[in-house]
Protein backbone atom coordinates (compact mmCIF):
# COMPACT_ATOMS: atom_id res chain seq x y z
CA UNK A 1 0.00 0.00 0.00
CA UNK A 2 1.11 3.53 -0.85
CA UNK A 3 2.55 5.79 2.17
CA UNK A 4 -0.55 8.35 1.26
CA UNK A 5 -3.58 5.52 1.37
CA UNK A 6 -1.39 4.22 4.68
CA UNK A 7 -1.84 8.10 6.14
CA UNK A 8 -5.47 8.05 4.81
CA UNK A 9 -6.53 5.04 6.13
CA UNK A 10 -4.35 5.84 10.15
CA UNK A 11 -5.91 9.46 10.37
CA UNK A 12 -8.90 8.46 9.47
CA UNK A 13 -9.25 5.71 11.78
CA UNK A 14 -7.81 7.25 14.94
CA UNK A 15 -9.77 10.26 13.75
CA UNK A 16 -12.67 8.94 14.51
CA UNK A 17 -12.02 7.05 17.67
CA UNK A 18 -10.86 10.22 19.40
CA UNK A 19 -13.91 12.07 17.71
CA UNK A 20 -16.21 9.38 19.47
CA UNK A 21 -14.32 10.02 22.65
CA UNK A 22 -14.84 13.71 22.25
CA UNK A 23 -18.55 12.97 21.16
CA UNK A 24 -19.06 11.14 24.74
CA UNK A 25 -17.06 13.72 26.71
CA UNK A 26 -19.22 16.38 25.08
CA UNK A 27 -22.80 14.37 25.09
CA UNK A 28 -22.20 13.58 29.41
CA UNK A 29 -22.54 17.67 29.58
CA UNK A 30 -25.20 18.98 30.40
CA UNK A 31 -26.27 21.73 28.40
CA UNK A 32 -30.17 21.78 28.52
CA UNK A 33 -30.11 24.88 31.33
CA UNK A 34 -31.97 22.34 33.85
CA UNK A 35 -30.78 20.67 36.47
CA UNK A 36 -30.11 16.85 36.69
CA UNK A 37 -33.21 15.04 37.54
CA UNK A 38 -35.68 17.89 37.15
CA UNK A 39 -38.13 18.31 34.53
CA UNK A 40 -37.15 19.61 31.26
CA UNK A 41 -41.07 21.12 31.18
CA UNK A 42 -42.98 18.72 29.36
CA UNK A 43 -45.07 15.99 29.72
CA UNK A 44 -48.16 13.85 27.73
CA UNK A 45 -50.49 11.50 29.11
CA UNK A 46 -49.23 12.25 32.40
CA UNK A 47 -45.82 11.20 31.81
CA UNK A 48 -42.90 13.75 31.85
CA UNK A 49 -39.44 13.94 30.54
CA UNK A 50 -37.00 14.68 33.46
CA UNK A 51 -33.58 15.84 32.80
CA UNK A 52 -31.60 12.59 33.23
CA UNK A 53 -28.04 12.04 31.96
CA UNK A 54 -26.93 9.27 30.05
CA UNK A 55 -26.59 5.48 31.81
CA UNK A 56 -23.20 5.42 33.52
CA UNK A 57 -23.19 1.78 32.80
CA UNK A 58 -23.63 2.54 29.22
CA UNK A 59 -20.95 5.92 28.68
CA UNK A 60 -18.53 3.46 31.07
CA UNK A 61 -18.80 0.67 28.27
CA UNK A 62 -18.75 3.04 25.55
CA UNK A 63 -15.49 4.25 26.72
CA UNK A 64 -14.23 0.48 27.29
CA UNK A 65 -15.20 0.21 23.87
CA UNK A 66 -13.00 3.03 22.62
CA UNK A 67 -9.78 1.56 25.07
CA UNK A 68 -10.65 -1.54 23.13
CA UNK A 69 -10.17 -0.27 19.73
CA UNK A 70 -6.81 1.07 20.20
CA UNK A 71 -5.77 -2.20 21.76
CA UNK A 72 -6.71 -4.09 18.92
CA UNK A 73 -5.46 -1.74 16.39
CA UNK A 74 -2.04 -1.67 18.34
CA UNK A 75 -1.63 -5.72 18.07
CA UNK A 76 -3.82 -6.02 14.85
CA UNK A 77 -3.45 -5.18 11.01
CA UNK A 78 -5.82 -2.19 10.70
CA UNK A 79 -3.59 0.73 10.50
CA UNK A 80 -2.75 0.72 6.73
CA UNK A 81 0.89 -0.25 6.89
CA UNK A 82 0.78 -1.12 10.44
CA UNK A 83 1.62 -5.01 10.58
CA UNK A 84 0.51 -5.44 14.48
CA UNK A 85 2.92 -6.20 17.25
CA UNK A 86 3.39 -9.56 16.13
CA UNK A 87 2.65 -9.41 12.62
CA UNK A 88 -0.67 -11.48 12.66
CA UNK A 89 -2.07 -11.90 9.17
CA UNK A 90 -5.38 -13.90 7.86
CA UNK A 91 -3.67 -15.29 4.97
CA UNK A 92 -1.13 -14.22 2.64
CA UNK A 93 -1.56 -11.14 0.70
CA UNK A 94 -0.63 -10.38 -3.10
CA UNK A 95 -0.71 -13.83 -4.42
CA UNK A 96 0.38 -13.78 -8.19
CA UNK A 97 1.30 -17.34 -9.03
CA UNK A 98 0.73 -21.21 -6.84
CA UNK A 99 4.19 -20.88 -6.46
CA UNK A 100 4.08 -17.37 -5.12
CA UNK A 101 2.11 -18.78 -2.33
CA UNK A 102 4.34 -21.52 -1.32
CA UNK A 103 6.92 -19.03 -1.45
CA UNK A 104 5.35 -16.53 0.89
CA UNK A 105 4.45 -19.61 3.36
CA UNK A 106 8.06 -20.28 3.44
CA UNK A 107 8.76 -16.90 4.25
CA UNK A 108 6.49 -16.33 6.60
CA UNK A 109 7.53 -19.24 8.36
CA UNK A 110 11.02 -18.56 8.44
CA UNK A 111 10.53 -14.88 9.58
CA UNK A 112 8.43 -16.66 12.14
CA UNK A 113 5.35 -14.21 11.34
CA UNK A 114 1.92 -15.67 12.66
CA UNK A 115 0.21 -15.86 9.52
CA UNK A 116 -3.58 -17.61 10.87
CA UNK A 117 -3.84 -19.80 7.53
CA UNK A 118 -0.39 -21.10 7.18
CA UNK A 119 -0.53 -22.53 10.97
CA UNK A 120 -3.66 -23.53 10.70
CA UNK A 121 -2.96 -25.95 7.73
CA UNK A 122 0.41 -27.13 9.71
CA UNK A 123 -1.16 -27.94 12.01
CA UNK A 124 -3.41 -30.08 10.14
CA UNK A 125 -0.42 -31.57 8.83
CA UNK A 126 1.94 -32.03 11.95
CA UNK A 127 -1.29 -34.35 12.92
CA UNK A 128 -2.57 -35.87 9.35
CA UNK A 129 0.61 -36.13 7.44
CA UNK A 130 2.01 -39.34 9.12
CA UNK A 131 -1.10 -41.19 8.90
CA UNK A 132 -0.86 -40.84 4.98
CA UNK A 133 2.58 -40.80 4.74
CA UNK A 134 2.43 -44.40 6.13
CA UNK A 135 -0.50 -45.51 4.64
CA UNK A 136 2.19 -44.14 1.09
CA UNK A 137 4.61 -46.55 2.22
CA UNK A 138 1.98 -49.41 1.61
CA UNK A 139 0.81 -51.11 -1.09
CA UNK A 140 -2.45 -50.27 -2.05
CA UNK A 141 -3.37 -54.36 -1.64
CA UNK A 142 -2.71 -54.29 1.63
CA UNK A 143 -4.58 -51.17 2.31
CA UNK A 144 -7.34 -52.58 0.94
CA UNK A 145 -7.42 -55.10 3.85
CA UNK A 146 -6.73 -52.31 6.63
CA UNK A 147 -10.37 -51.45 7.85
CA UNK A 148 -9.48 -47.97 9.70
CA UNK A 149 -7.49 -47.00 5.72
CA UNK A 150 -10.55 -47.73 3.98
CA UNK A 151 -12.69 -45.90 6.59
CA UNK A 152 -10.71 -42.64 5.54
CA UNK A 153 -10.74 -43.67 2.05
CA UNK A 154 -14.57 -44.13 2.04
CA UNK A 155 -14.57 -40.12 3.50
CA UNK A 156 -12.59 -39.14 0.72
CA UNK A 157 -14.42 -40.85 -1.71
CA UNK A 158 -17.54 -39.66 -0.21
CA UNK A 159 -16.36 -35.98 -0.54
CA UNK A 160 -14.68 -36.17 -4.25
CA UNK A 161 -16.09 -39.08 -6.05
CA UNK A 162 -19.67 -39.92 -5.38
CA UNK A 163 -20.85 -37.01 -7.44
CA UNK A 164 -20.04 -38.98 -10.48
CA UNK A 165 -19.62 -42.22 -8.50
CA UNK A 166 -22.84 -42.46 -6.27
CA UNK A 167 -22.15 -42.74 -2.60
CA UNK A 168 -22.41 -46.82 -2.98
CA UNK A 169 -19.73 -46.53 -5.90
CA UNK A 170 -22.38 -48.44 -8.24
CA UNK A 171 -22.19 -45.53 -10.79
CA UNK A 172 -25.10 -44.14 -13.05
CA UNK A 173 -25.49 -43.90 -16.32
CA UNK A 174 -22.85 -42.56 -17.88
CA UNK A 175 -20.49 -43.11 -14.85
CA UNK A 176 -18.66 -46.47 -14.35
CA UNK A 177 -20.04 -48.81 -11.53
CA UNK A 178 -16.69 -49.06 -10.10
CA UNK A 179 -17.99 -52.15 -7.91
CA UNK A 180 -18.99 -54.94 -9.96
CA UNK A 181 -14.80 -55.73 -11.46
CA UNK A 182 -15.58 -54.49 -14.91
CA UNK A 183 -13.01 -52.16 -16.11
CA UNK A 184 -12.51 -49.62 -18.95
CA UNK A 185 -8.61 -49.09 -18.36
CA UNK A 186 -8.04 -51.83 -16.16
CA UNK A 187 -8.62 -52.53 -12.40
CA UNK A 188 -5.10 -53.03 -11.38
CA UNK A 189 -4.29 -51.48 -7.90
CA UNK A 190 -1.81 -49.32 -9.76
CA UNK A 191 -4.34 -48.96 -13.05
CA UNK A 192 -7.02 -47.54 -10.81
CA UNK A 193 -4.69 -45.04 -8.97
CA UNK A 194 -3.10 -43.79 -12.19
CA UNK A 195 -6.97 -43.27 -13.82
CA UNK A 196 -7.47 -41.17 -10.39
CA UNK A 197 -4.06 -39.50 -10.43
CA UNK A 198 -4.46 -38.33 -14.09
CA UNK A 199 -7.79 -38.87 -15.12
CA UNK A 200 -8.94 -40.60 -18.29
CA UNK A 201 -10.20 -38.84 -21.69
CA UNK A 202 -11.97 -41.71 -23.14
CA UNK A 203 -10.46 -42.28 -27.32
CA UNK A 204 -14.30 -41.23 -27.84
CA UNK A 205 -16.82 -43.39 -29.84
CA UNK A 206 -17.64 -41.08 -33.14
CA UNK A 207 -21.09 -40.67 -33.97
CA UNK A 208 -21.74 -43.37 -36.26
CA UNK A 209 -25.15 -42.84 -37.93
CA UNK A 210 -23.74 -41.25 -41.29
CA UNK A 211 -21.04 -43.72 -41.46
CA UNK A 212 -23.34 -46.71 -41.10
CA UNK A 213 -25.18 -45.09 -44.08
CA UNK A 214 -28.39 -44.03 -42.27
CA UNK A 215 -30.69 -46.06 -39.35
CA UNK A 216 -30.95 -48.65 -41.23
CA UNK A 217 -27.38 -49.07 -40.08
CA UNK A 218 -27.56 -48.21 -36.45
CA UNK A 219 -30.42 -50.65 -35.95
CA UNK A 220 -28.21 -53.12 -37.42
CA UNK A 221 -25.05 -52.88 -35.65
CA UNK A 222 -27.19 -52.66 -32.42
CA UNK A 223 -28.90 -55.88 -32.68
CA UNK A 224 -25.57 -57.33 -33.37
CA UNK A 225 -23.92 -55.82 -30.35
CA UNK A 226 -27.41 -56.79 -27.84
CA UNK A 227 -26.74 -60.45 -29.74
CA UNK A 228 -22.92 -60.32 -28.30
CA UNK A 229 -24.02 -60.55 -24.71
CA UNK A 230 -26.94 -63.36 -25.39
CA UNK A 231 -30.14 -61.17 -26.02
CA UNK A 232 -33.10 -61.94 -27.90
CA UNK A 233 -32.63 -59.92 -31.66
CA UNK A 234 -33.79 -60.13 -34.70
CA UNK A 235 -31.75 -62.65 -36.57
CA UNK A 236 -31.51 -61.32 -39.97
CA UNK A 237 -30.64 -57.62 -38.27
CA UNK A 238 -28.07 -59.22 -36.39
CA UNK A 239 -26.60 -60.77 -39.16
CA UNK A 240 -26.76 -57.37 -41.16
CA UNK A 241 -25.25 -55.97 -38.14
CA UNK A 242 -22.38 -58.51 -37.96
CA UNK A 243 -21.35 -57.26 -41.39
CA UNK A 244 -20.51 -53.92 -40.55
CA UNK A 245 -19.34 -54.40 -37.27
CA UNK A 246 -15.38 -54.80 -38.81
CA UNK A 247 -16.11 -50.67 -38.35
CA UNK A 248 -15.96 -51.11 -34.74
CA UNK A 249 -13.32 -53.78 -34.05
CA UNK A 250 -10.60 -51.44 -34.40
CA UNK A 251 -11.72 -50.11 -30.69
CA UNK A 252 -13.87 -52.93 -29.29
CA UNK A 253 -12.12 -55.76 -30.56
CA UNK A 254 -12.92 -58.83 -33.16
CA UNK A 255 -15.63 -60.46 -31.04
CA UNK A 256 -16.56 -56.85 -29.05
CA UNK A 257 -14.52 -57.74 -25.95
CA UNK A 258 -13.11 -54.09 -26.05
CA UNK A 259 -10.03 -52.20 -26.10
CA UNK A 260 -8.56 -53.97 -22.74
CA UNK A 261 -9.43 -57.54 -23.11
CA UNK A 262 -8.98 -57.67 -26.87
CA UNK A 263 -6.03 -55.26 -26.94
CA UNK A 264 -4.74 -54.20 -23.78
CA UNK A 265 -5.59 -50.44 -24.46
CA UNK A 266 -6.44 -48.06 -22.19
CA UNK A 267 -8.72 -46.62 -25.20
CA UNK A 268 -12.03 -46.79 -22.52
CA UNK A 269 -13.96 -48.87 -25.55
CA UNK A 270 -15.89 -51.18 -23.40
CA UNK A 271 -16.40 -54.98 -23.38
CA UNK A 272 -19.85 -54.95 -25.38
CA UNK A 273 -20.28 -59.14 -24.50
CA UNK A 274 -20.91 -59.06 -20.56
CA UNK A 275 -24.25 -57.02 -20.64
CA UNK A 276 -22.46 -54.20 -18.50
CA UNK A 277 -23.98 -51.07 -20.05
CA UNK A 278 -22.40 -47.76 -19.35
CA UNK A 279 -24.82 -46.19 -21.01
CA UNK A 280 -27.98 -48.22 -20.53
CA UNK A 281 -28.54 -51.34 -22.43
CA UNK A 282 -32.09 -51.03 -23.90
CA UNK A 283 -32.14 -51.10 -27.39
CA UNK A 284 -32.95 -47.44 -27.74
CA UNK A 285 -30.07 -46.71 -25.83
CA UNK A 286 -27.61 -49.00 -27.24
CA UNK A 287 -28.72 -47.65 -31.07
CA UNK A 288 -28.10 -43.98 -29.27
CA UNK A 289 -24.78 -44.63 -28.82
CA UNK A 290 -24.53 -45.53 -31.95
CA UNK A 291 -25.80 -42.66 -33.52
CA UNK A 292 -24.39 -39.75 -31.45
CA UNK A 293 -21.41 -41.28 -29.98
CA UNK A 294 -20.17 -41.41 -26.37
CA UNK A 295 -16.97 -40.12 -24.78
CA UNK A 296 -16.51 -40.18 -21.37
CA UNK A 297 -14.14 -38.01 -19.22
CA UNK A 298 -12.49 -38.98 -15.66
CA UNK A 299 -11.29 -35.92 -14.27
CA UNK A 300 -8.17 -35.88 -12.87
CA UNK A 301 -7.58 -35.73 -9.38
CA UNK A 302 -3.64 -35.36 -8.52
CA UNK A 303 -3.55 -31.68 -8.34
CA UNK A 304 -6.52 -31.26 -6.44
CA UNK A 305 -5.94 -34.36 -4.14
CA UNK A 306 -2.73 -35.08 -4.11
CA UNK A 307 -0.77 -38.30 -4.67
CA UNK A 308 -1.33 -39.49 -0.95
CA UNK A 309 -4.92 -39.35 -0.72
CA UNK A 310 -5.53 -40.55 -4.11
CA UNK A 311 -3.07 -43.67 -3.12
CA UNK A 312 -5.90 -44.06 -0.37
CA UNK A 313 -8.90 -43.94 -2.75
CA UNK A 314 -7.39 -46.36 -4.94
CA UNK A 315 -6.82 -48.59 -1.97
CA UNK A 316 -10.91 -48.19 -1.52
CA UNK A 317 -11.51 -48.00 -4.92
CA UNK A 318 -9.84 -51.01 -5.50
CA UNK A 319 -11.41 -53.43 -2.39
CA UNK A 320 -14.98 -52.47 -3.47
CA UNK A 321 -14.22 -55.35 -5.85
CA UNK A 322 -12.14 -57.53 -3.81
CA UNK A 323 -13.83 -58.43 -0.88
CA UNK A 324 -12.11 -60.91 1.39
CA UNK B 1 -40.49 25.23 27.93
CA UNK B 2 -36.83 25.94 29.38
CA UNK B 3 -35.35 25.54 25.79
CA UNK B 4 -32.36 27.37 25.76
CA UNK B 5 -30.52 28.22 22.98
CA UNK B 6 -27.17 26.86 23.80
CA UNK B 7 -28.41 23.46 23.75
CA UNK B 8 -26.85 22.32 20.48
CA UNK B 9 -27.31 18.86 20.53
CA UNK B 10 -31.47 19.56 19.54
CA UNK B 11 -30.55 21.22 16.63
CA UNK B 12 -29.65 17.89 15.22
CA UNK B 13 -32.34 16.24 17.28
CA UNK B 14 -35.03 18.53 15.80
CA UNK B 15 -33.75 18.72 12.39
CA UNK B 16 -34.28 16.05 10.54
CA UNK B 17 -31.99 17.34 6.83
CA UNK B 18 -28.69 17.85 9.43
CA UNK B 19 -29.01 15.24 11.05
CA UNK B 20 -29.07 13.30 7.84
CA UNK B 21 -25.92 14.82 6.87
CA UNK B 22 -24.15 14.04 10.01
CA UNK B 23 -25.70 10.42 9.88
CA UNK B 24 -24.37 9.91 5.91
CA UNK B 25 -21.07 11.19 7.10
CA UNK B 26 -20.49 8.94 10.21
CA UNK B 27 -21.82 5.88 7.94
CA UNK B 28 -19.14 6.91 4.98
CA UNK B 29 -15.66 7.22 7.38
CA UNK B 30 -16.22 3.32 6.91
CA UNK B 31 -16.27 2.76 3.22
CA UNK B 32 -13.53 5.80 2.69
CA UNK B 33 -11.16 3.59 4.79
CA UNK B 34 -12.41 -0.12 3.82
CA UNK B 35 -13.19 0.40 0.60
CA UNK B 36 -11.62 3.69 -1.37
CA UNK B 37 -7.86 2.54 -0.93
CA UNK B 38 -8.86 -1.12 -2.74
CA UNK B 39 -9.46 1.13 -5.84
CA UNK B 40 -5.41 1.95 -6.25
CA UNK B 41 -3.56 -1.27 -4.41
CA UNK B 42 -1.56 -2.97 -6.74
CA UNK B 43 -3.15 -6.39 -4.85
CA UNK B 44 -6.67 -5.60 -6.54
CA UNK B 45 -5.83 -3.94 -9.69
CA UNK B 46 -3.26 -6.77 -11.18
CA UNK B 47 -4.50 -10.01 -13.21
CA UNK B 48 -2.44 -13.10 -11.47
CA UNK B 49 -0.04 -14.40 -14.02
CA UNK B 50 -1.86 -16.99 -15.80
CA UNK B 51 -5.47 -15.03 -16.00
CA UNK B 52 -7.04 -15.58 -19.53
CA UNK B 53 -9.91 -13.22 -21.05
CA UNK B 54 -13.41 -15.76 -21.26
CA UNK B 55 -13.89 -16.68 -24.24
CA UNK B 56 -16.93 -15.46 -26.79
CA UNK B 57 -18.69 -19.00 -25.86
CA UNK B 58 -17.54 -18.79 -22.38
CA UNK B 59 -18.58 -15.12 -22.03
CA UNK B 60 -22.04 -16.05 -23.07
CA UNK B 61 -21.88 -19.04 -20.24
CA UNK B 62 -21.35 -16.26 -17.91
CA UNK B 63 -24.39 -14.24 -18.53
CA UNK B 64 -26.20 -17.14 -18.30
CA UNK B 65 -24.99 -17.78 -14.93
CA UNK B 66 -25.92 -14.46 -14.09
CA UNK B 67 -29.43 -14.60 -15.74
CA UNK B 68 -30.43 -17.83 -13.74
CA UNK B 69 -29.47 -16.45 -10.61
CA UNK B 70 -26.53 -19.30 -9.91
CA UNK B 71 -24.50 -16.51 -7.42
CA UNK B 72 -27.55 -16.46 -5.33
CA UNK B 73 -26.97 -20.54 -3.95
CA UNK B 74 -23.16 -20.55 -5.17
CA UNK B 75 -20.27 -18.74 -4.15
CA UNK B 76 -16.98 -17.88 -6.11
CA UNK B 77 -14.79 -17.37 -3.18
CA UNK B 78 -12.51 -19.75 -1.28
CA UNK B 79 -11.90 -18.37 2.30
CA UNK B 80 -8.32 -19.22 3.68
CA UNK B 81 -9.91 -21.48 6.22
CA UNK B 82 -8.09 -25.16 5.81
CA UNK B 83 -11.82 -26.54 6.09
CA UNK B 84 -12.42 -25.13 2.87
CA UNK B 85 -9.49 -25.30 0.99
CA UNK B 86 -9.33 -28.98 1.76
CA UNK B 87 -12.74 -28.99 -0.04
CA UNK B 88 -12.47 -26.24 -2.93
CA UNK B 89 -8.17 -25.87 -3.52
CA UNK B 90 -5.93 -22.75 -2.93
CA UNK B 91 -8.41 -19.77 -1.12
CA UNK B 92 -9.42 -17.24 -3.36
CA UNK B 93 -6.97 -14.11 -4.31
CA UNK B 94 -7.35 -11.11 -5.30
CA UNK B 95 -5.88 -10.87 -8.80
CA UNK B 96 -8.33 -13.60 -9.89
CA UNK B 97 -11.24 -11.32 -9.99
CA UNK B 98 -9.51 -8.28 -11.28
CA UNK B 99 -11.60 -9.01 -14.52
CA UNK B 100 -14.99 -9.93 -12.78
CA UNK B 101 -17.53 -7.04 -13.88
CA UNK B 102 -19.96 -7.37 -12.14
CA UNK B 103 -17.87 -9.66 -9.15
CA UNK B 104 -20.11 -13.18 -8.76
CA UNK B 105 -18.63 -14.06 -5.15
CA UNK B 106 -21.83 -14.23 -4.09
CA UNK B 107 -23.06 -14.38 -0.42
CA UNK B 108 -24.75 -18.05 0.32
CA UNK B 109 -23.97 -21.27 -0.11
CA UNK B 110 -27.09 -23.15 -0.55
CA UNK B 111 -24.71 -25.22 -3.04
CA UNK B 112 -21.13 -25.88 -3.31
CA UNK B 113 -18.46 -23.26 -3.75
CA UNK B 114 -17.56 -22.80 -7.47
CA UNK B 115 -14.80 -20.93 -7.40
CA UNK B 116 -12.30 -23.30 -8.22
CA UNK B 117 -14.90 -26.12 -10.23
CA UNK B 118 -13.48 -26.28 -13.36
CA UNK B 119 -12.28 -29.76 -14.39
CA UNK B 120 -13.54 -31.16 -11.32
CA UNK B 121 -16.22 -32.34 -13.20
CA UNK B 122 -16.57 -34.28 -16.69
CA UNK B 123 -18.92 -32.38 -19.22
CA UNK B 124 -20.94 -34.99 -19.32
CA UNK B 125 -21.65 -34.57 -15.71
CA UNK B 126 -22.42 -31.12 -15.90
CA UNK B 127 -24.96 -32.11 -18.56
CA UNK B 128 -26.86 -34.73 -16.79
CA UNK B 129 -26.25 -32.42 -13.74
CA UNK B 130 -28.23 -29.52 -14.77
CA UNK B 131 -30.61 -31.41 -16.27
CA UNK B 132 -31.42 -32.99 -13.36
CA UNK B 133 -29.60 -32.87 -10.34
CA UNK B 134 -30.95 -35.58 -8.47
CA UNK B 135 -29.85 -38.27 -11.00
CA UNK B 136 -26.35 -37.76 -10.05
CA UNK B 137 -26.48 -36.44 -6.39
CA UNK B 138 -29.70 -37.96 -5.35
CA UNK B 139 -29.59 -35.36 -1.73
CA UNK B 140 -29.17 -32.52 -4.09
CA UNK B 141 -32.11 -29.71 -3.75
CA UNK B 142 -30.84 -27.90 -6.54
CA UNK B 143 -33.41 -27.02 -9.24
CA UNK B 144 -33.56 -28.56 -12.53
CA UNK B 145 -32.08 -26.72 -15.44
CA UNK B 146 -33.31 -28.60 -18.98
CA UNK B 147 -34.17 -25.11 -20.95
CA UNK B 148 -30.63 -24.38 -21.28
CA UNK B 149 -30.39 -27.59 -23.50
CA UNK B 150 -32.89 -26.27 -25.83
CA UNK B 151 -31.99 -22.43 -25.86
CA UNK B 152 -30.09 -21.96 -29.10
CA UNK B 153 -28.00 -18.76 -28.73
CA UNK B 154 -27.95 -16.21 -31.45
CA UNK B 155 -24.60 -14.43 -30.38
CA UNK B 156 -25.98 -11.02 -31.21
CA UNK B 157 -25.05 -9.34 -28.32
CA UNK B 158 -21.57 -11.08 -27.95
CA UNK B 159 -19.11 -8.46 -29.91
CA UNK B 160 -20.88 -6.02 -27.55
CA UNK B 161 -20.07 -7.52 -24.60
CA UNK B 162 -16.46 -8.51 -25.35
CA UNK B 163 -16.12 -4.98 -26.35
CA UNK B 164 -17.76 -3.92 -23.43
CA UNK B 165 -14.99 -5.73 -21.25
CA UNK B 166 -12.16 -4.21 -23.60
CA UNK B 167 -12.99 -1.25 -21.95
CA UNK B 168 -13.66 -2.16 -18.43
CA UNK B 169 -10.75 -3.96 -18.14
CA UNK B 170 -8.70 -1.01 -20.29
CA UNK B 171 -6.10 -0.60 -17.64
CA UNK B 172 -5.99 -3.52 -15.42
CA UNK B 173 -5.62 -6.28 -18.45
CA UNK B 174 -1.98 -7.97 -18.74
CA UNK B 175 1.35 -5.80 -20.10
CA UNK B 176 2.97 -6.74 -23.03
CA UNK B 177 7.01 -5.63 -23.38
CA UNK B 178 6.55 -1.88 -23.55
CA UNK B 179 4.25 -1.95 -20.25
CA UNK B 180 2.10 -1.09 -22.52
CA UNK B 181 -2.15 -2.96 -21.53
CA UNK B 182 -2.54 -5.55 -23.78
CA UNK B 183 -6.90 -5.62 -24.41
CA UNK B 184 -8.57 -8.85 -23.17
CA UNK B 185 -9.68 -9.12 -26.83
CA UNK B 186 -8.39 -7.93 -30.41
CA UNK B 187 -10.06 -7.07 -33.07
CA UNK B 188 -10.09 -10.61 -34.55
CA UNK B 189 -11.73 -12.03 -31.34
CA UNK B 190 -14.48 -9.62 -31.57
CA UNK B 191 -15.34 -10.06 -35.45
CA UNK B 192 -15.77 -13.45 -34.88
CA UNK B 193 -17.62 -13.49 -31.44
CA UNK B 194 -21.39 -14.12 -32.91
CA UNK B 195 -19.95 -16.80 -35.70
CA UNK B 196 -18.23 -18.59 -32.34
CA UNK B 197 -21.41 -18.90 -30.54
CA UNK B 198 -24.29 -18.92 -32.70
CA UNK B 199 -25.96 -21.94 -32.98
CA UNK B 200 -24.70 -23.63 -29.50
CA UNK B 201 -27.05 -24.21 -26.43
CA UNK B 202 -26.80 -21.90 -23.49
CA UNK B 203 -26.02 -25.49 -21.72
CA UNK B 204 -23.10 -25.32 -23.74
CA UNK B 205 -21.90 -22.19 -23.00
CA UNK B 206 -22.46 -22.92 -19.09
CA UNK B 207 -20.60 -25.57 -19.15
CA UNK B 208 -17.70 -23.66 -20.95
CA UNK B 209 -17.69 -21.24 -18.43
CA UNK B 210 -18.05 -23.71 -15.64
CA UNK B 211 -15.11 -25.44 -16.64
CA UNK B 212 -12.73 -22.09 -16.60
CA UNK B 213 -13.26 -21.70 -13.08
CA UNK B 214 -10.52 -21.68 -11.07
CA UNK B 215 -7.58 -22.28 -13.19
CA UNK B 216 -6.02 -19.04 -13.14
CA UNK B 217 -3.81 -19.41 -10.49
CA UNK B 218 -1.20 -22.08 -11.55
Amino acid sequence: MSSFWSIWITVLTLGTLVGCYLLLRWCLKNFTGVKEGESMGHSFDGIEELNNPLPKWWSTFFLLTIIWGFGYLLVYPGLGNWEGLFGWKSSNQGIMTLEESKAQTIAAKKANKIVQYDREVAAADAKFGPIFEAYAARSIEDLATDPKALKVGQRLFLQNCSQCHGSDARGTTGFPNLTDDDWLYGGSPETIKETIMHGRKANGMMAWKAALGGEQGVKEVAAYVLSLSGRDVDPALAEAGKSRFAMCMGCHGPEGKGSLLSYNLPLGAPNLTDNIWLYGGSERKVQESIRNGRAGVMPAWDNILGEEKVHVIAAYVYSLSHKK
Amino acid sequence: MTNKSVNKHEKVEKNVGLFFIFAILAISIGGLVEITPLFFQKDTTTPVTNLKPYTALQMEGRDIYIREGCHVCHSQMIRPFRAETERYGHYSVAGESVWEHPFLWGSKRTGPDLARVGGRYSDDWHRAHLIDPRSVVPESNMPSFKWLDENILDGELTAKKLETFNFLTRNRSHKNDQGEYIPLYSAEDIAGAKAAVKGKTEMEALIAYLQTLGHALK
